[in-house]
């Protein structure tokens, strides 16, 4: 299928556009980055458009210079920043001056105290809150990653952005690219819901429909990024994964900040790749080390939808090897039947005396209705997997519902009519006068 | 029988540069060991120390995943594209 989606790309001109020249070797400021190290085996390498490890193929993160020894500076100095991600540039691999380029500015999205949905979940009063990323620039947290990705790509010279996606990160992506003046060229599958189909191509950039599932996507891009039809691309959650991933870590700050610069006691996450779930813990782990928390317990829980669990089910069975499903499930921005960072996010989840659940598309379905009718929030299908799950372990007791607890809601339920279409409607229809009105019991 | 490999950017300096290169094998696993015999090196980076595929290694025959199939022993038919890539990439 690979070869043939190659073929096909050049048949349509889509490869003939993409070969530019980079130099990696050039000097790069990403602020605080450092460089690159292996998490599997800690090998160390510099700065540059690589993903994975030489040595053992083990993914690669950005390590930093963090700004120790004055908390109180940090923290008056992020207060002092705009009301986005660049904030924490100081904490970011960004170069300082990223506030001033064109880019689509997310984050510092609303954290919702919920106290209707708690009441209706058994939870205390002010312990439950949504962080509430669906009011990003293009209404899922993706914009926060993929604006980490755009300065890397301008960092190593690349003026095409690409991904495989599930339909957020090619509207992210596309947005993105188009306000910084990119050239965009994203994959999907060709059967995504139509509204996120549209939210992607409307800005204009290439949008390519492969036949396959996410995971065929995934490694349709892998194997671009190694022809010469990929040859100076910047694929955000590929070559530039490791800068991509750390835009997630800004979710921690903001929480933390938001909750008067204090630790959540608990906090649900959904899981596709695992990466979010990751940065979000080392997001955490920064901020106890910079002392702009006081470092105490938290613990960490994951969500995925029974058709596509592989995390879930490796979770309960005591695995520390994720074995790869088949997704089958509404939940499509979380449909990873192979997810890369699995295996870390089982280790965060079992350090930090957390868990990882999943629900059936049935509860999905029922969490989207419930925030909304109880917090007037509309989330996608990720976020109804995140509530779902949240509800199943608070039920289950393993969320203590006497703790602050967050719900990590990572996208806007325009996106997935599709999920919840078939279940709501019209009271009534009426003809337009009030004896109608009172015979459909509706006075 | 003889098949193609795909060779990921990373391990190229193990094939002289090569993208995809021929081997021969019935099974992943002469394959693996066929590639070993000319591009000294390349197997110890695709399996581990118990001589299992490393976890952030992802082999394709044709267009199935062998850890759907039966991982290395996954046949190898004639004229078959063997991929092999890194797992990390995708997702968020």
């Amino acid at each position: 299928m690979t070869t043939f989606v190659m073929r096909k790309m050049r048949r349509k001109g889509l490869a003939s556009m993409a070969v530019q020249t980079v130099s990696a070797t050039q000097t790069v400021d990403l602020g605080p980055a450092s460089g690159l190290s292996c998490r599997e085996c800690g090998e160390q390498f510099p700065l540059g458009p690589i993903f994975a490890c030489e040595l053992c193929f083990g993914p690669l993160e950005v390590s930093y210079d963090l700004p120790l020894g004055d908390p109180e500076a940090l923290r008056k100095r992020i207060e002092a920043g705009p009301d986005n991600i660049w904030r924490y540039a100081p904490l970011l691999p960004v170069p300082a001056d990223v506030a001033q380029k064109p880019n689509l500015n997310p984050g510092w999205t609303k954290l919702v105290q919920a106290d209707n949905l708690a009441g209706a979940l058994g939870v205390e009063p002010g312990k439950l809150f949504v962080k509430d990323d669906s009011g990003n620039p293009t209404h899922s947290f993706k914009d926060r990653v993929v604006a980490q990705a755009l300065e890397a790509a301008r960092a190593f010279g690349f003026t095409t952005l690409s991904c495989s996606s599930t339909g957020n990160l090619a509207g992210a992506v596309g947005a993105a690219a188009a306000r910084a003046g990119f050239r965009s060229c994203v994959f999907i599958p060709h059967d995504l819901e139509q509204g996120k189909v549209v939210m992607a191509a409307v800005y204009g950039g290439e949008l390519v429909g492969i036949e396959g599932n996410y995971d065929d996507v995934n490694r349709f891009c892998s194997e671009l990024i190694g022809d010469p039809a990929g040859e100076g691309w910047g694929f955000v959650n590929v070559n530039l994964r490791p800068y991509y991933g750390e835009g997630s870590k800004t979710l921690a700050y903001e929480i933390c900040e938001q909750l008067g610069w204090r630790l959540p006691d608990q906090i649900v996450i959904p899981i596709a790749s695992g990466s979010q779930l990751t940065k979000i813990d080392k997001g955490l782990q920064e901020l106890i080390k910079l002392g702009l928390v006081e470092d105490k317990p938290y613990k960490i829980f994951g969500a995925q939808a029974e058709g596509c669990s592989p995390v879930s089910v490796a979770f309960k069975a005591g695995h520390d090897v994720v074995r790869p499903q088949k997704p089958d499930t509404i939940a499509k921005s979380l449909a990873i039947g192979n997810p890369a960072d699995g295996p870390y996010v089982l280790d965060i989840c079992r350090r930090t005396g957390g868990a990882v659940e999943d629900v059936t598309d049935e509860q999905i379905v029922d969490a989207i209705k419930l925030l909304a009718r109880t917090e007037g929030i509309f989330t996608e299908t990720a976020g109804g997997t995140t509530l779902g799950v949240a509800k199943k372990l608070i039920e289950s007791g393993a969320i203590d519902p006497s703790l602050t607890t967050v719900v990590v809601n990572t996208g806007d339920g325009l996106k997935t009519l599709d999920a919840v279409a078939p279940t709501t409607g019209m009271t009534a229809v009426i003809r337009p006068n009030l004896d109608s009105f009172r015979e459909a019991g509706l006075a | 029988m003889s098949v193609n490999v795909r060779i990921p950017t990373i391990l190229r300096t193990y094939t002289g540069g090569q993208a995809e290169v021929s081997a021969e094998g019935a099974t992943l696993s002469e394959v693996i060991a066929d590639l070993e015999k000319n591009h000294t090196g390349i197997a110890a980076r695709v399996l581990d120390d118990q001589g299992k595929l490393r976890r952030f290694v992802n082999v394709y025959v044709n267009d199935d995943d062998v850890r759907f199939e039966q991982g290395l022993e996954t046949a190898t038919p004639d004229g078959a594209g063997v991929s092999i890539i890194p797992a990390v990439a995708g997702g968020c």
